[in-house]
């Protein structure tokens, strides 16, 4: 008989060692998230998945999952934080989704329009973030980095390059590659590498291939993330079932 | 190193020459090729280049063998640390608003038009930059700078006007005038801890009969808490410690004293180094520690030195190294780690993250630095003060210790007091001593507010004097800025929303973004373009700040302003306009320019009003 804990008034069954987010995607319950790949070990950064844990808030991607809680995640205090942190993340970067490549699969996008952000909500702070078209496959556009070190954990991880790290502080913040001229040419990217395909939103793409898949036919244009994230969501236990009915009818 | 270097810098030829190449491999192997002591290398490297040459990142992450990219990303994360040259004489106002209250702006302004720079850019000739950095913990002594990371105290238009003198004549540091740098003590109350007459190991000796396990049972019968802020039961974080199994153990003191206005570290550190060390060895004896470290803050470099001799001294008189006072297996030495400016470390998983060589970001937690710590072992992480009231509590027994001070805070704190006094410096006080008391053993007149443990503690007003320092009431790290009734808690409370702007360390959304948006929220009320809806907006980042972020810098960023907003509400009022709302573009602001272009400033050059 495995621990349980409750969220929404639901059961939620823990398995060895997960963290509350991991918990409720593995049962099919869904939590807004953004820097949590089930692939890597959580990161904890972007705070979209902060949870009520007991009635203090935490973020459930990092929170070990522990028998007897009680989680409150879909509730208008939350999702009204989770509202102004994407402000946030719109406001610190240079984001034009109808320019943009990545519109239509992009994940802050898709979190935007689920959670129901109408506006900016902060003076945008138009940084100024060169691109990097260096290489003769990938371009990197860094205005719509977001800072959630996807690449950076995929990249040292799994590809075992670290050809991405962050530089500098506070707002500051900002990705750089593996290369005395700081250009992508000169690192040991390739085409193939796992840190080409975990970027939550259009910093790192393949050249050539712009807008090959019509907006409108892309992948959050079909159904709300809410609705989709499970899919992603880690190796599902025989007795769960692969999506909740309660995400599918989502709006 | 580089081909287009500017000639004429002390520092001129970088290529990366046959000496260099010697250098660098000095600075490496003195380190054993330990990727854990990067930021050390880093620094060393500084010293040595007075900045970080690119060339010498591709050859250190050779001989480490760790990606380049790893080496930038550390070295950006701190502000002591340049990538680019950044002058052969480097310059730090230090920007606490008690230095301020003294005039360092002005002061910095004069030096900026003496040596012709503007703030925060590098001269034409290479020679100097001027900037500001967070509270230098100077602040009984202040106006306050760095220069080359060395601090000078006692700023005035004449001291200033001698160092540009200098800075122009291209004198090396170490030929400018040696009161310069002399800091003082300023110690003005001495109890049990400043007053102690203890000699190195006599303490020791006590806890030898004692044993470790006695050690932690006196330590958590004497009720210690930690002195950092948090106050943490002491005997608690060492049991826990000492109950985790592990390769090792480790002792950390935290002397990355950064909190503005806080700076009783540095006088423990200066004189009475001996009992810092003393506190440290008795924490490893209890929790089974054989290595110790101190990490010092990179604004205190000039104790190093002095730090290292006392280090030194102790090893001789075997109170330090292998069976200590003859103890067969007691076995424990302690090495000093340099900060290099980032507050944030002060935090204590991000002190261990940052003592291992990386990015100061704080960690997930759980798990506790006191099951997963320093290289993921079980560590004890304590303040410079603890430390020292651990060595106290077990020389004078615990029973007497916990008859000093108040029931749920016992013993002595030490009270850095700042600002509009006539007597700044160390007090020591028993716990329960009341902010009316000290302001008086301090001369304060005319106190409007004083500012209790720094920015991310409270602001205490008039009416509230009577309240007594202590776990009970008002918790504090140790900062005690006065402000008079000439002072505008306005500006107290934005430049404390700068600092923590300064200092986000950018790993969570809310904090990086916030403390920016807040910081601007302010500037704007400060500029007269505040409306009501700003002040609805501070209350609303205060109330993400407070629940999304990561650790305590986040979630008391607001704190200056919402405590300013209660008791000095007036303050804000006349800086508001009477709207409900004004955007934050200032559409007459931006004619200014042509306005400039075309030499009118007549009132149709200027937008009405209404049009506004």
């Amino acid at each position: 008989m495995n621990d349980s804990f409750q969220l929404d008034g639901a059961e939620i069954t823990i398995e060895e060692g997960q963290t509350v987010l991991q918990a409720a995607l593995t049962a099919g319950h869904y939590i807004p998230h953004l820097c949590y790949h089930p692939e890597f070990k959580p990161h904890g950064s972007c705070k979209l998945c902060t949870v009520k844990v007991n009635g203090r808030t935490a973020a459930s991607c990092t929170m070990p999952a522990e028998a007897g809680m009680t989680v409150e995640n879909n509730i208008e205090e939350l999702n009204a934080l989770r509202r102004t942190l994407v402000q946030m993340l719109f406001a610190e970067g240079n984001h034009f989704c109808p320019s943009c490549e990545k519109s239509g699969n992009c994940v802050l996008q898709a979190l935007g329009y689920d959670l129901g952000v109408h506006s900016a909500g902060f003076r945008h702070l138009y940084p100024d973030r060169p691109v990097d078209a260096s290489h003769p496959e990938i371009l990197l556009d860094f205005n719509r980095c977001i800072l959630c070190e996807l690449c950076v954990r995929a990249s040292s991880e799994v590809d075992g390059k670290s050809v991405f790290a962050l530089s500098g502080r506070g707002i500051t913040k900002h990705l750089i590659v593996n290369a005395e001229s700081g250009l992508l040419k000169d690192t040991s990217i390739a085409l193939d590498d796992k840190a080409m395909q975990v970027c939550p939103v259009g910093v790192i793409l393949k050249k050539r291939i712009g807008f090959s898949q019509p907006i409108g036919e892309r992948r959050y244009d079909q159904r709300p993330i809410s609705a989709q994230a499970l899919d992603d969501a880690p190796p599902h236990t025989p007795e769960v079932g692969s999506n909740c009915d309660v995400c599918e009818d989502a709006p | 190193m580089v081909s287009n270097t500017r000639v004429n810098t002390s520092h001129a030829d970088l290529s990366l020459d046959q000496a260099d190449v010697k250098q660098l491999d000095i600075i490496v192997q003195r380190h054993s090729y330990d990727a854990t002591h990067l930021l050390q290398i880093l620094i060393e490297i500084q010293e040595c280049y007075g900045y970080i040459p690119p060339e010498s990142i591709s050859y250190i992450a050779e001989k480490l063998d760790i990606p380049r990219v790893r080496i930038e990303s550390v070295a950006s994360f701190y502000s002591f640390l340049h990538l680019q040259p950044h002058g052969d004489f480097r310059v730090l106002f230090s920007d606490n608003i008690t230095d301020r209250m003294l005039g360092s702006s002005e002061l910095m302004q004069q030096m900026c038009h003496q040596l012709w720079v503007q703030p925060g850019k590098v001269s034409e000739d290479g020679l100097v930059s001027i900037n500001t950095t967070s509270c230098t913990g100077m602040c009984d002594q202040g106006p306050a700078m760095l220069v080359n990371g060395l601090a000078i105290t006692r700023l005035s238009h004449q001291r200033v006007q001698e160092i540009g003198q200098l800075i122009r004549n291209r004198t090396p540091l170490a030929k400018w005038p040696n009161n310069f740098f002399r800091i003082e003590d300023n110690i003005h109350r001495k109890e049990m801890l400043l007053g102690n007459q203890l000699l190195p190991g006599d303490a020791l000796h006590s806890a030898l009969k004692l044993g470790g396990e006695n050690i932690i049972d006196a330590i958590k019968t004497s009720s210690l808490r930690g002195r950092g802020g948090a106050g943490f039961p002491t005997g608690q974080k060492w049991e826990a410690c000492r109950n985790t199994t592990g390769e090792a153990h480790y002792v950390v003191c935290n002397a990355d004293e950064g909190e503005p206005g806080t700076f009783k570290d540095r006088v423990l550190l200066t004189s009475y180094a001996d009992l810092v060390f003393e506190g440290m060895t008795l924490a490893a004896l209890a929790v089974g520690a054989k290595q110790g470290f101190l990490y010092l803050r990179g604004e205190y470099r000039y104790l190093l030195e002095p730090l290292r001799t006392v280090l030194e001294c102790r090893r001789e008189n075997n109170l330090l190294g292998k069976n200590i006072l003859g103890k067969n297996g007691f076995d424990f030495d302690i090495a000093i780690h340099l900060g290099a400016g980032a507050y944030i470390c002060g935090e204590e998983s991000a002190l261990i993250e940052s003592l291992e060589g990386k990015r100061g970001v704080p960690r997930n937690r759980p798990p506790f630095p006191v099951t997963h710590g320093y290289l993921q072992q079980p560590t004890v992480v304590d303040n410079v003060e603890t430390l020292c009231h651990a060595v106290l509590a077990i020389h004078m027994g615990a029973e007497n210790y916990k008859s000093i001070g108040t029931e749920k805070s016992s013993g002595s704190k030490l009270i850095s007091v700042s600002g509009d006094c006539p007597r700044p410096g160390i007090y020591e006080y028993p716990f329960g001593v009341s902010i009316r008391e000290v302001l008086n053993d301090c001369g304060a007149v005319n106190t409007r507010a004083v500012q209790i443990s720094g920015p991310s503690g409270i602001c205490v007003a008039k009416h509230e004097f009577d309240r007594k320092l202590g776990f009970e009431d008002l918790p504090t790290a140790g900062a005690f800025m006065v402000f008079d009734d000439s002072r505008d808690l306005f500006e107290v409370a934005r430049n404390f929303v700068h600092f923590f702007a300064h200092e986000s360390c950018g790993f969570c959304t809310p904090c990086r973004a916030g403390t920016l948006m807040l910081k601007q929220t302010m500037d704007k009320i400060a500029a007269g373009h505040g409306t009501k809806h700003d002040l609805n907006e501070v209350e609303n980042l205060d109330h993400v700040l407070q629940t999304t972020s990561h650790c305590g810098l986040g979630r008391s960023a607001c704190n200056p302003v919402l405590h300013t907003l209660k008791h000095f509400h007036p303050s804000y009022e006349n800086r508001l306009k009477s709207l409900d709302f004004e955007p934050a573009f200032d559409l007459d602001g931006a004619l200014a320019r042509a306005r400039q272009m075309t030499g009118r400033d007549d009132a149709g050059a200027h937008l009405k009003p209404e049009e506004i």
